[in-house]
């Protein structure tokens, strides 16, 4: 079997699984947000249910639209709230959230082995970690809540193999931009994808969170990492409960395998209105921008704003550009002030917030007007996305939006530190 | 039950967010979300839709955000099913969960216009376009999900298997 066969069968209770197999899968962690628990808490309670199955394997997140935009916002912050104080259920709130998929891994609160399902369609970020975690809709999310468990069919796993050295500038968000670029929107539709090879060896935890996260940009049901050293010491410090390392058999089969060599690989700017637009940074062309984005839970881990700081340091954000930093946790954020990078933010002219979605889906804090340009280290570039469906997203890495923010149209990061 | 209604036609990888875009998702009432069902891919929907209506699409359809406002405001539109090429999972999931119909057909697809009048039998995944008067079969749904649809969506399904345990 493979990664997501092993963990799969495991949590069925069964030998072994074969893709396309209905299987009832017990849960590790459930996780849901502002938008998506308001309903998922309706939809509980007309279970006939009163309690959840283990409050300790639950966890609500406010990290949309908060601290809150509206009154409308507010008010769905407030019914989580009171849920989980009700049900026992760890709440994540203003002053200790984060983006919660930079949050749960951050936390210890998921680990390898685990099967995590989340009202979030971006829950397989947590793939980076070993772990089989899938999104899914706010009525999945409450039968889980009440019963621990989740109908599921076992998909089948698109091996990749990334081999050779990446190149300056190059991380894991070049790589899956690359990846989707390759196979498109719906080439991994239902399917499970594992990423291997040495240079996922070399890649650091963060850039195989960027590359888990946006599997659902393919179509991917999950993006799994093998186990090793690098996750062990994520995980080491973080843990506080017991979990199993799973790996996959030798001869475990797989739907497809896709190998590519990295060497020649430039960082990525997905344009307009696809994450599947995938170009190499000096084939976009002459592209002014408006906006800057740097953080989400794609690329707003402490190894992403170190990337932008290093870009910024001895540089000025462009006089017609707005660049918007935002830490994906508290924890980030503090490491972001230790490390001094939030000074060089706003030396350099950036606007840094506390963590939150905000512009990544256009709820505030960045939103775009008509006609405007934005390059941004999000996950989707869909029209409307940031705001007017008038407006363009442009998908990069961290130090190329930085680069772009300072240049005031997209660019090679080496062009600007030359 | 048999489904009739008119065609409004979209392409491929119609995503959660234009069918219903974020700055909507401060309520989860689906009347309300209705109110603003695909208008960022098609700004006329919510004043031309009439109840029974089909939306057709190519590949893909509701790829992008795990929203289960997509299908709830497709469905309190007055939409009575979706017919694609292909669906993307979670949307599948969640159209399924709510109790809106979904049938993959490429060939419905491809031979029907934007506008044309047609009939549909859920049980029989039979498709009949009026207009043109050909018809089509769609792909059977695996038996778990059957069940599913069957109880009235996944909350009705979970509380039978509740109640036998
Ligand atoms: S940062 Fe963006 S993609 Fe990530 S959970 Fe928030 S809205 Fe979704």
């Amino acid at each position: 079997m493979n990664l997501a066969e092993k963990i799969l069968a495991a949590h069925a209770g069964k030998n072994e699984v074969v893709p396309g197999e209905f299987i009832s899968a017990s849960v590790d962690m459930v996780l849901s947000n502002d938008i998506t628990a308001p309903i998922a808490i309706k939809e509980f309670y007309r279970l006939g249910v009163s309690r959840v199955f283990d409050p300790s394997k639950i966890v609500m997140v406010a990290d949309h639209f908060v601290p809150n935009k509206d009154i409308l916002s507010a008010e769905q912050a407030k019914q989580m709230r009171e849920f989980c104080h009700e049900q026992g259920i760890k709440f994540y709130d203003v002053g200790e959230m984060g983006i919660e998929h930079v949050l749960l891994p951050e936390q210890g609160l998921v680990l390898p082995g685990d099967v995590v399902i989340g009202a979030d369609s971006h829950t397989c970020t947590y793939g980076a970690i070993g772990a089989f975690a899938t999104g899914m809709g706010s009525t999945d999310i409450a039968v889980a809540m009440a019963t621990g468990d989740i109908w599921m069919k076992v998909p089948p796993t698109i091996k990749f193999i990334y081999n050779g050295d990446l190149g300056k500038w190059v991380g894991g968000k070049d790589l899956i931009l690359y990846t989707i670029g390759d196979i498109g929107v719906d080439g991994a539709l239902y399917a499970a994808m594992e990423f291997t090879g040495d240079a996922i060896e070399a890649l650091s935890m963060d850039g195989r969170f960027t590359m888990a996260n946006m599997a659902i940009e393919a179509g991917g049901k999950a993006g799994l990492f093998h186990v090793d050293n690098k996750t062990q010491l994520y995980i080491k410090s973080r843990a506080k409960r017991s979990y199993l390392v799973y790996e996959p058999d030798v001869d475990a089969a797989y739907d497809r395998v896709i190998e590519y060599d990295v060497t020649s690989i430039e960082p990525q700017v997905s344009l307009p209105h696809s994450p599947a637009n995938a170009k190499s940074v000096s084939e976009v062309g002459d592209v002014k921008i408006d906006q800057a984005v740097i953080g989400s839970c794609t690329n707003g881990r402490v190894e992403d704003l170190r990337l932008a700081a290093q870009v910024l340091k001895k540089h000025r954000v462009h006089s017609g550009v707005r660049c918007i930093i935002i830490p994906g946790s508290q924890q980030v954020y503090l490491e972001a002030l230790a490390e001094g990078l939030i000074e060089i933010f706003i030396k350099a002219g950036a606007a840094f917030s506390t963590p939150t979605c905000g512009p990544c889906l256009g709820g505030h804090m960045g939103v775009l007007a008509e006609g405007e340009r934005c390059i941004s280290t999000t996950n989707r570039n869909f029209v409307g996305r940031m705001g007017s469906t008038k407006s363009e997203v442009y998908l990069a890495n961290p130090a190329v939006a930085a680069a772009s923010a300072v240049a005031g149209r997209i660019i090679d990061p080496e062009e600007v530190m030359h | 039950m048999k489904l009739k209604g008119k065609v409004f036609k979209y392409g491929t990888d119609v995503n959660t967010d234009v069918i219903i875009p974020a700055r909507y998702l401060n309520v989860s009432d689906p009347a309300e979300l209705a109110k603003y069902c695909m208008e960022d891919i098609d700004a006329d929907f919510v004043k031309k839709v009439k109840p029974g209506d089909i939306i057709m699409a190519a590949t893909n359809f509701g790829c992008g955000s795990s929203r289960e406002h997509a299908p709830l405001a497709i469905k309190a539109s007055g939409i009575s099913c979706v017919i694609a090429h292909s669906f993307a999972r979670i949307f599948f999931r969640n159209a399924i969960n709510i109790g809106l119909p979904l049938l993959e057909c490429a060939g419905a697809v491809d031979n029907t216009d934007a506008g044309d009048t047609l009939e549909v039998d859920l049980a029989e995944g039979k498709i009949k376009n009026l207009t043109s008067g050909r018809t089509f079969t769609a792909s059977p749904y695996p038996d778990f999900m059957s069940e599913v649809i069957a109880a009235g969506g996944l909350v009705e399904y979970t509380k039978k298997r509740l109640a036998h345990t």
